[in-house]
């Protein structure tokens, strides 16, 4: 297996602009392909991405493979995969790496079968063993009770990784690299399914996953009117708010708002947990958070864990209280 | 309409943390005693998925199982919510596998049933978090496949699938045959009626072994993994909370914010 050399990414393109997950990757793949003394190259897939290349390489790939053809602008299992195919075929990377994002968690389990291997999902580090060579994939698993490492023997050695986990290299504009690209070839007739529309939740306000700051509330919170208390803290913070998934599920607020293990991931400086208990499969979510506030009235529940610092009470006495106060001391 | 649905008997996800341990020689998680296994809650959606389909248009539901202790209680509730039939794969030899030995068995067993418009799975399986057999059926049977299902529509021997996406749906139509894969999104899944709880009861699981799909044992289970596991671990969480306190509740409150002020985060 020694013909296969180097570290690659997928490089994921959201609305025309490289995603945050692209160059986050390229921050975790450098590292990898350094350990290994390889190449660092990414991949773009897409219709009319070609001007991307520049910006692909100022994070620090050290290669740009793209493929640009009418028939990628949409992401679409069956074509994606097949040009995956094709150019992991032509360029035969050591590992592939992707983010588990909508795109990657439908194409690297794809591709890896497509190809005899085997991908491991959601990680949260990479690194070479230095012995094996082979890299070591953790990733969380039980809902976030536990983690495991993983390795698999064989190549291309496939992960996706979760993101706003790496940390990004700086936008360096005066690096060098190469760009090459490769023919779709697609044939039409594979291509099975078709996107007819694409709907986008409207969220009013801030976005979750650019928010500083984020209030979330969960279970506890009883009903939709809890929320109300929420809305107005996190207005007073200029954050947003969030919630966990049992709100979504009892449709108190829209799924756009669950953070969790199958909803979004988000890393805000703050994050106030309101009336949730701190379930892993939540906890997937937030805990990259820089400082989590936890208000809860179980002493024992598992959110405290995870916070610096915590009330235990009745959210419908703390957080007017503590809105107040707030507001008391940003006008002050 | 001949649908199949592959679930999954994981430790219950919503049993407390607390009893959450792992046996650190044998790298496997410990089922907390006292606490049922349940089926995968996605893959209940799955069956959910199935059932809404056969509401409105009828049609058989074929229920799929791996692994061995299958309680009946539990791998039976499909079967009590309305699906006609259960499989089981249930051998030794099918144990321990990783999502590639998992997907291949229940490839082979869906190959051997033969009729079916839909195969339906969770999106992801409560236990390994991995998310990757259904699409592995998917290629392995060479299926067109839509994943984290929310709604789905039949006409025309065509699905329109609803698709949950980071930042809201897009929608799908795929040909059948097709595999998709549910998310939660699509709806708690439906509670068994003491009917369908008394139609379950006197309903036997027809079993398959390797040889009943044509596989060799060693290509299923532990033998045909691809994915090694070096170690299974819980991260320590620090747990340095501090709990702010006052005389009255509200009064912790305001003290917290003080607090939060003075350490900069507000």
């Amino acid at each position: 297996m020694t013909e296969y050399k180097g570290v690659m990414i997928y490089s994921e393109v959201t609305e025309g602009k490289l995603a945050a997950i692209s160059t986050e990757l390229k921050g975790c793949g450098r590292k990898l392909a350094d350990d290994l003394g390889q190449e660092l190259s990414a991949v773009l897939v897409g219709s009319g991405i070609s001007g991307l290349a520049q910006e692909v390489i100022a994070f620090g790939a050290d290669k740009v493979y793209i493929v640009d053809d009418p028939l990628l602008k949409d992401y679409q299992t069956d074509s994606y995969v097949q040009v995956m195919e094709k150019v992991i075929k032509q360029v035969m990377p050591q590992i592939f790496l992707l983010g588990q994002t909508s795109i990657g968690r439908d194409l690297a389990p794809r591709l890896a079968f497509r190809l005899n291997t085997a991908a491991s999902m959601d990680c949260l580090e990479l690194a070479i063993d230095p012995d094996s060579k082979l890299m070591l994939r953790t990733k969380p698993v039980y809902g976030g009770n536990a983690q495991a490492v993983f390795t698999c023997e064989s190549y291309p050695q496939i992960a996706t990784v979760r993101v706003k986990v790496m940390s990004p290299l700086e936008r360096d504009t005066s690096r060098q690299g190469e760009v090459i690209t490769i023919e779709a070839g697609l044939d039409p007739s594979m291509i099975k399914t078709k996107v007819l529309e694409k709907v986008k939740a409207e969220v009013e306000g801030i976005k979750l996953e650019d928010a500083e700051v984020i209030v979330s509330g969960g279970r506890g919170l009883g009903s939709a009117e809890g929320f109300k208390e929420l809305e107005e803290l996190a207005k007073v913070l200029k954050g947003a708010v969030g919630s966990s998934r049992p709100p979504c599920d009892n449709g108190w607020v829209p799924e756009a708002l669950h953070i969790g293990l199958t909803g979004k991931v988000v890393a805000p400086d703050l994050y106030i947990a309101v009336a949730i208990s701190g379930a892993s499969q939540h906890l997937a979510g937030c805990s990259g958070s820089k400082n989590i506030i936890a208000i809860n009235k179980d002493p024992e529940a598992n959110i405290f864990k995870e916070a610096r610092f915590g009330v235990v009470g009745d959210y419908r006495k703390v957080i007017p209280a503590f809105t107040d106060k707030v507001k008391e001391l940003l006008a002050g | 309409m001949n649908m199949i649905v592959c679930v999954k008997q994981v430790i219950d996800p919503e049993a407390p943390p607390a009893s959450f341990k792992i046996d650190p020689s044998s790298n496997k998680v410990v089922p907390p005693p006292g606490v049922s296994p349940v089926i995968s809650p996605f893959d209940e959606n799955a069956a959910e998925a199935a059932l809404k389909i056969k509401d409105t248009q009828g049609g058989k539901i074929t229920v799929i199982s791996l692994g061995t202790n299958l309680l009946r209680d539990v791998v039976k509730k499909p079967l009590s919510m309305g699906a006609d039939e259960l499989i089981l794969l249930e051998d030794e030899a099918f144990t321990n596998g990783d999502s590639w030995s998992t997907a291949y068995a229940l490839a082979m067993a869906i190959k051997k049933i033969g009729d079916y418009d839909i195969i339906f799975c969770g999106r992801q399986a409560a236990d390994w978090d991995a998310g990757q057999v259904g699409l592995g059926i998917a290629e392995i049977l060479g299926l067109p496949s839509v994943t984290a299902a929310k709604k789905i529509d039949i006409t025309d021997s065509k699905a329109r699938v609803e698709m949950v996406t980071t930042d809201g749906y897009e929608v799908i139509e795929v040909p059948l045959p097709a595999l998709i894969t549910v998310s939660s999104e699509l709806g708690e899944p439906r509670y068994p009626t003491i009917k369908g709880i008394m139609a379950a009861k006197r309903k036997e699981p027809i079993i398959w072994k390797p040889a009943d799909i044509g596989v060799d044992p060693s290509q299923v289970g532990a033998s045909g993994r691809r994915i090694k596991i070096l170690k299974l671990f819980q991260p320590i969480r620090e747990g340095k909370c501090e709990i702010i306190e006052g005389e009255s509740v509200e009064e912790a409150a305001a003290n917290l914010a003080s607090k939060m002020r003075k350490a900069k985060l507000l």
